[in-house]
């Protein structure tokens, strides 16, 4: 489980008031908000990338309030994947277990666990360049769960996409964490992704306060 | 990597008045370059057909062999220490935010904007002059003090790598934080998240990515050493055999009026800074592919 309790987060002179969800094992909270609305910024505080102002952060379980983004199990899908020009496919699925040092064995076979889920086995000697969006897309998503996160932060991961390409990939996605049981908080402004990946859906209004979206 | 991604920016087709002024500039430039090089080519020919045997004896060539030998030493450590000083300096001022960092990065700016002269003497003074005796204790300078443990710098090789490390390094801070400054700082954050440290995010990812800025500086660093004179010759003499490098040999001969062998010495160092150039351009090359984890 993942609770965010009540914490609030600057963002230059905006600030984001008592934020309060939780995300069960395996489930999906989709996150929406207009630009500015500090989506990213909340995302950035509970990947630690930003400090809290006040409230906790719990990640499988775990306090991880103050905890360096490293000692949080979580895994990172940025807007435009952000991939390492110098790491073919291969070394970014094991980069993950690598750094949390599992054993070479264990680490080639979760390699081909993740590109057989995410369909990228024949990507696995690419190097990032020349990969089209949606395999990108795949490979990031595959860099932040190798090593079994306790939650997937989704920032704004599918813009960019085109509409073909953005529901094959959200298919695949939408398959792999409820196969691994991923906790994911996705962050979006567009409801069809949120209706699609979310079970819940919550809203950052403009007075900064998070509340659970209604759907019709 | 492939032709496309190589020519990426390239563009097509005739330019009109706009190509002719982008082409015009560069053969102005470059033909007052080319110039420079056939005319000093042109100056050693002449003299050696009036005098066939004459290069010979227009320079000391065992105190040449000194003088390349230096050079190229004091050159290379300096651009190693250059590096090593700039990546981490160059890696605070692009990523972090700090109180003084303007000051400090137009701190970091003074030796490419001062006299070069003005370099060496400061140097000078710093070692001979400085710190002062406090209550009648201590030494009279820094020199005074290294003296103690059978050092000196003053007037040694010391002082011309110093010399040339002081503004070299200016330079190679500039290339790598603009190289570090092009490498978007999320993919550290990514790495962070996925259980890097720091310093881990940055060796892994930060570094493969900057290999060729960091290589650029390095080649810019050794470029300047090479072409550094004030602050050698101020602050380490021109010694012949001693601490004389190749551009303080140009100044020697050119004192004693040899013009000839000021210019073959010129026609040296240009070949030497064109081919270590070129090597690193064409070691880089072949590095595009070069990888911290295979």
């Amino acid at each position: 489980m993942t609770y965010i309790d009540n914490i609030s987060v600057r963002a230059g002179e905006f600030i984001l008031a008592d934020v309060s969800f939780e995300i069960q094992r395996g489930k999906c909270i989709a996150l929406m908000g207009k630009s500015g609305s500090g989506k990213t910024t909340l995302m950035e505080a509970i990947c630690g990338l930003r400090e809290v102002m006040s409230g906790s952060i719990k990640i499988g379980d775990v306090d991880c309030t103050n905890a360096a983004p490293k000692d949080r199990m979580v895994g990172l899908v940025p807007q435009d994947n952000v991939l390492f020009s110098t790491m073919s496919v291969r070394e970014h699925l094991a980069y993950g277990p690598l750094l949390r040092k599992w054993k070479r064995a264990d680490i080639d076979a979760r390699v081909e666990e993740v590109a057989d889920e995410l369909g990228i086995k024949d990507l696995l000697d690419r190097q990032p360049r020349g990969l089209s969006g949606g395999e990108a897309k795949r490979v990031a998503i595959g860099r932040a769960i190798a090593a079994k996160p306790a939650l997937l932060c989704l920032d704004e991961s599918f813009t960019g996409l085109d509409e073909e390409t953005l529901q094959e990939v959200m298919t695949v996605v939408k398959a792999t964490i409820q196969r691994e049981e991923i906790s994911t908080l996705l962050i979006t402004h567009q409801i069809s992704e949120a209706k699609l990946l979310g079970d819940v859906i919550y809203q950052i209004k403009e007075s900064g306060r998070v509340e659970k979206l209604i759907l019709d | 990597m492939n032709n496309s991604n190589r020519n990426k920016h390239h563009i097509e087709g005739k330019g009109g008045l706009f190509g002719a002024w982008l082409g015009t500039s560069l053969f102005v430039y470059l033909a007052l370059i080319v110039l420079l090089i056939v005319a000093d080519v042109w100056y050693v020919l002449a003299a050696c057909w009036d005098s066939p045997d004459g290069v010979t004896v227009m320079l000391d060539w065992p105190n040449l062999w000194d003088s390349v030998k230096l050079t190229f030493l004091s050159c290379t450590i300096s651009a190693i220490l250059s590096v090593i000083i700039a990546v981490p300096i160059g890696y605070l001022l692009s990523r972090y935010r700090f109180f003084g960092r303007s000051v400090i990065d137009a701190m970091l700016d003074i030796p490419v904007v001062l006299p070069p002269l003005v370099i060496g003497l400061s140097l000078l003074i710093l070692f001979n002059n400085f710190p002062p005796k406090i209550l009648g204790w201590g030494a009279e300078s820094l020199d005074g003090y290294l003296s103690d443990f059978g050092m000196r710098v003053t007037n040694t090789k010391l002082a011309v790598i110093l010399a040339q490390f002081t503004v070299a390094a200016a330079f190679a801070i500039r290339t790598v934080k603009a190289t570090f400054d092009q490498i978007d700082p999320r993919s550290e954050q990514v790495a962070m998240t996925i259980g890097a440290s720091r310093g881990r995010a940055f060796f892994d990812v930060v570094m493969p990515q900057s290999y060729r800025g960091i290589v650029a500086a390095g080649t810019l660093a050794w470029a300047r050493a090479l072409g550094e004179f004030g602050p050698i010759l101020v602050f380490a003499g021109a010694t012949k055999g001693k601490t004389e490098v190749l551009s303080t040999s140009v100044y020697l001969e050119i004192n004693t009026g040899n013009i000839n062998g000021a210019v073959i010495i010129s026609l040296l160092m240009i070949a030497l800074a064109m081919i270590t150039i070129l090597t690193v351009r064409y070691c880089t090359e072949r590095g595009a592919g070069y990888d911290l984890h295979r």
